[in-house]
């Protein structure tokens, strides 16, 4: 009851026209800072933090945290759209939605996209508002080797044994685990793997430049061989109609979409983890648990909307850990707490005691902003898909252009280009091959994540690997990890079985 | 000796005028034309970073740039990460990099071509100091506790830091050696997730700046057992210092700002001005008594002596350790 209170006095503050006015303009101009590839809501947020002198310090942080929420919406833009993940985030979102674009499904993927995250943004909110204080208790028994079990489980759900060439997948996740060791060791800050002697690689190997590169660049190849000259999308439409029927296909997943916001949240909550891994998780267990695994990756809504869930989810559960105890979960949560610092609000054990009236304020802003960001969302819609009529020839060049900006643009490095062309044309080789490219990307991504905090964990138990399935919470990850792996392999036994039952007991 | 002395007040004198006339000028010959990065090179909730983040505030706030300033964080490899990125951004007038003792230790530790030397120096802003901590539901009260609880575990004592060869490696390694205790030293990526780890259950011990600890002290879960500052810290009256305890221990961290080399003269000092500014401003100078920090400010050809001092003391440090273990 108490809770309810401090929500409606929260509320009173969020729906004032100022700020109502503010969430609109902050997921607006999210949602296309987010759909730029190459620009993620730190780039949003770190340009606006200045901007926000102007406003009441409440009502900063609420124009921040639109930003956020805008930009974590526009990540599946131009992954549906162009095929290249708009923010780390998205990549998962591109399995799926970039296939479905190419159906002439852009708009129906970009409606699921939207409402997915509306629910998944939704649902977490919710589950912040009622939990926020004893969750940071949660966050805080996640040592190292829970940061290891937990991506090793992601892992796990994502590859599984089924679907897609065993050893292939196995390959393609050493690639990018070898790849993920380029640059200075995390640990004792000795240089690895530095190519040629090249000083670009000292920084590693960005995960943009490999998504860019595969996704965007590989992409261009792949479609100018496949298509020639013919439009590589059929001109998408949108009515009213579509909106509606997309909303009831939704409609359709709310098992996926409730266990995708779960799991994203409690995912995002943990300050290692984050919107990335908890995207890759959620596809992946929803890859496992459909009836029709195979779909997936040819243009299965379900492969977009669990995604898309997921990483909104993850985005609220990663301002919990800010909040609570001053401990940013991404790069974002950072600047916001760097935000935050400049209004002297101090975030940390105190906050909730000290400053109810901003906590409270800002819970509610994210029911605003998450209805805002949804409607703005959707009434942009036909504008997104518009700009894929383009005649193909124009809209490859331009593609192409937004590859080499958005990979350029962050670390402002020649090398990065160099390496996306470079990660486009073997990207493009091994797709003909019939390689896949999620797991090569999904281990640049957790690689350094888990090899972390494997060492860490190895050093602080003088080296004993079972200290992983003594603890509780990671012995529970490590198992779960462990059925996700061998369950294709059981479901195919029990295939084989049955077939060969007449025959009697298999060789094996 | 007269003579010596007149000639030194009379150039410093003579500088000063000439930067009090030039300086202005300079400045406003230059002004960043885009936003200005501030590279930090240390991980994210960290000491480094959260001070980082307050004088971008500051600095907003009052002011004092013309252009946004954009915290990044390169903190990978005890901040060697940082440090190359900076050598690759020579001549770039719009990078400037918040510093901490692995400025000095990690170039002396792991070759990676970087000489600090060719940095640009702009300001030293504070010297931030360190405290030996433990969970507040440990049993450990004083160092006393400390010393026999670690000789207890035979080694298998958990002490989280930063970066190995960083600075809290390098107190952890004063405190093996005046104790004769060994530890087992955890590596983590800032002084943010060194926190939640002590408080989580983690690691056993940490030697965290105050402004790392302070949220989980102030809302009592974490317990400050010793000092390693000449005096007692303002904000922990009942804290012994490790002098006081009968143990020389003292070791502080300065918190600077450098530039690439080959930075624009005029751009060094707006740069500096700016600092200067911001070292006057009130909000600096309560958060320095709030937060136990010595605001000591130094910039120039001083701040640059300051650093080949300190690299040579830590060079020392170094290879003592390494005799030592």
């Amino acid at each position: 009851m108490e809770l309810l209170g401090h929500l409606a006095e929260g509320f009173s503050t969020s729906l004032s026209p100022l700020n109502l006015f503010i969430v609109i303009l902050g997921v607006t101009a999210g949602l296309f800072i987010g759909a730029m590839p190459g620009l993620g809501s730190v780039n949003g947020v770190a340009i606006v933090l200045p901007m926000t002198f102007i406003v009441p310090p409440s009502s900063a942080i609420i124009l921040l945290c639109a930003i956020y929420y805008g930009a974590m919406y526009g990540g599946a833009i131009s992954s549906i759209l162009l095929g290249i993940p708009g923010a780390s985030t998205a990549v998962a979102t591109t399995f799926d939605g970039r296939p479905m674009a190419q159906q002439g499904k852009a708009g129906l993927a970009l409606i699921v996209a939207a409402v997915a995250s509306f629910i998944g943004g939704t649902i977490s909110v919710i589950l912040f508002t009622l939990f926020a204080a004893p969750l940071a208790d949660v966050a805080l028994a996640f040592g190292p080797a829970e940061e290891f079990a937990l991506v090793l489980l992601a892992f796990t759900t994502f590859v599984g044994l089924g679907g897609d060439d065993v050893l292939k997948t196995i390959i393609m996740i050493c690639l990018g685990l070898a790849l993920s060791t380029v640059g200075l060791d995390l640990i004792s800050g000795q240089p690895r793997l530095i190519f040629f002697d090249e000083p670009g690689f000292y920084s590693g190997i960005s995960f943009l430049v490999l998504a860019i590169g595969i996704y965007g660049v590989g992409e261009i190849l792949y479609t100018i061989e496949t298509s020639k000259s013919a439009p590589s999308v059929t001109p998408a439409r949108l009515t009213f109609r579509d909106l509606w029927y997309g909303i009831k296909e939704v409609n359709k997943l709310w098992k996926t979409l409730s266990f995708g916001s779960f799991m994203g949240f409690f995912v995002g909550m943990l300050p290692a983890a984050g919107a990335t891994p908890a995207a890759l998780m959620s596809y992946g267990l929803s890859k496992l648990m459909s009836k029709k695994p195979e779909t997936f990756g040819k243009g299965n809504i379900e492969g977009v909307a669990s995604p898309e869930t997921a990483n909104n989810a993850a985005s609220t559960g990663s301002l919990l850990p800010m909040l609570t105890l001053g401990i940013p979960g991404s790069p974002t949560t950072a600047l916001l707490l760097g935000g935050m610092v400049m209004w002297g609000l101090v975030p940390g054990p105190m906050l909730f005691i000290e400053q109810p009236d901003f906590v409270w304020g800002l819970i509610s802003s994210l029911y605003t902003a998450n209805l805002a960001a949804v409607l703005v969302n959707l009434a942009l819609i036909p504008l997104f898909v518009w700009a894929l009529r383009m005649p193909f020839t124009v809209l490859c060049s331009l593609v192409l252009v937004l590859c080499i900006v958005g990979g350029f643009a962050p670390s402002q490095k020649m090398h990065d280009v160099w390496l996306i062309v470079g990660f486009g044309v073997v990207g493009y080789l091994m797709r003909k091959a019939d390689y896949p490219m999620a797991p090569l990307v999904l281990a640049l991504v957790l690689g350094p994540l888990m090899e972390k905090s494997f060492r860490q964990t190895l050093i602080s138990e003088q080296g004993n690997v079972l200290a992983f399935i003594e603890r509780p919470l990671s012995a529970t990850f490590i198992a779960l990890s462990a059925v996700f792996f061998l369950l294709p392999l059981l479901k195919y036994a029990k295939r084989a079985k049955r077939s060969e039952g007449v025959a009697g007991e298999p060789a094996e | 000796m007269t003579n010596k002395f007149t000639r030194r007040v009379a150039m410093a004198l003579a500088a000063s005028a000439a930067l009090m006339t030039a300086a202005p000028a300079v400045a406003g010959d230059w002004k960043p034309q885009k936003p200005v990065e501030m590279v930090i090179m240390a991980g994210q909730g960290g000491g480094a970073d959260r001070l980082a983040r307050l004088f971008q505030s500051i600095i907003q706030k009052e002011n004092l740039a013309s252009m946004p300033i954009l915290p990044v964080n390169k903190g990978g490899g005890s901040g060697a990460e940082a440090l190359r990125y900076l050598k690759d951004k020579e001549g770039d007038n719009h990078v400037i990099m918040a510093t901490l003792n692995s400025y000095y230790t990690t170039p002396l530790r792991t070759d990676i071509g970087v000489n600090i030397e060719e940095f640009t120096p702009v300001a030293r802003m504070a010297l931030d100091t360190f405290v030996l901590w433990v969970n507040a539901d440990s049993e450990i009260e004083t160092l006393d506790d400390f010393v026999a609880a670690v000789k207890a575990s035979g080694g298998e004592w958990k002490m989280g830091g930063t970066g190995t060869g960083q600075e809290d490696s390098l107190v952890t390694a004063m405190l093996e050696k005046e104790f004769d205790i060994k530890v087992t030293y955890v590596p983590f990526k800032g002084g943010g997730d060194v926190a939640k780890n002590l408080v989580g259950g983690h690691i056993d011990s940490t030697v965290n700046n105050p402004s790392e600890q302070l949220g989980f002290y102030n809302a009592g879960k974490s317990r400050p057992i010793a000092t390693f500052t000449p005096e007692r810290l303002a904000a922990f009256p009942d804290t012994p210092t490790m002098t006081e305890l009968g143990h020389s221990l003292v070791y502080d961290m300065q918190r600077s700002f450098v530039a690439p080399k080959g930075m624009d003269p005029a751009a060094v000092a707006y740069y500096t001005t700016m600092f200067e500014k911001l070292n006057d401003s009130e909000e600096w100078q309560t958060y320095t008594q709030e937060k136990s920090l010595n605001p000591d400010f130094l910039t120039g050809d001083d701040l640059q002596a300051y650093f080949l001092d300190e690299r040579s003391k830590h060079a020392d440090l170094l290879s003592s350790m390494n005799e030592g273990s």
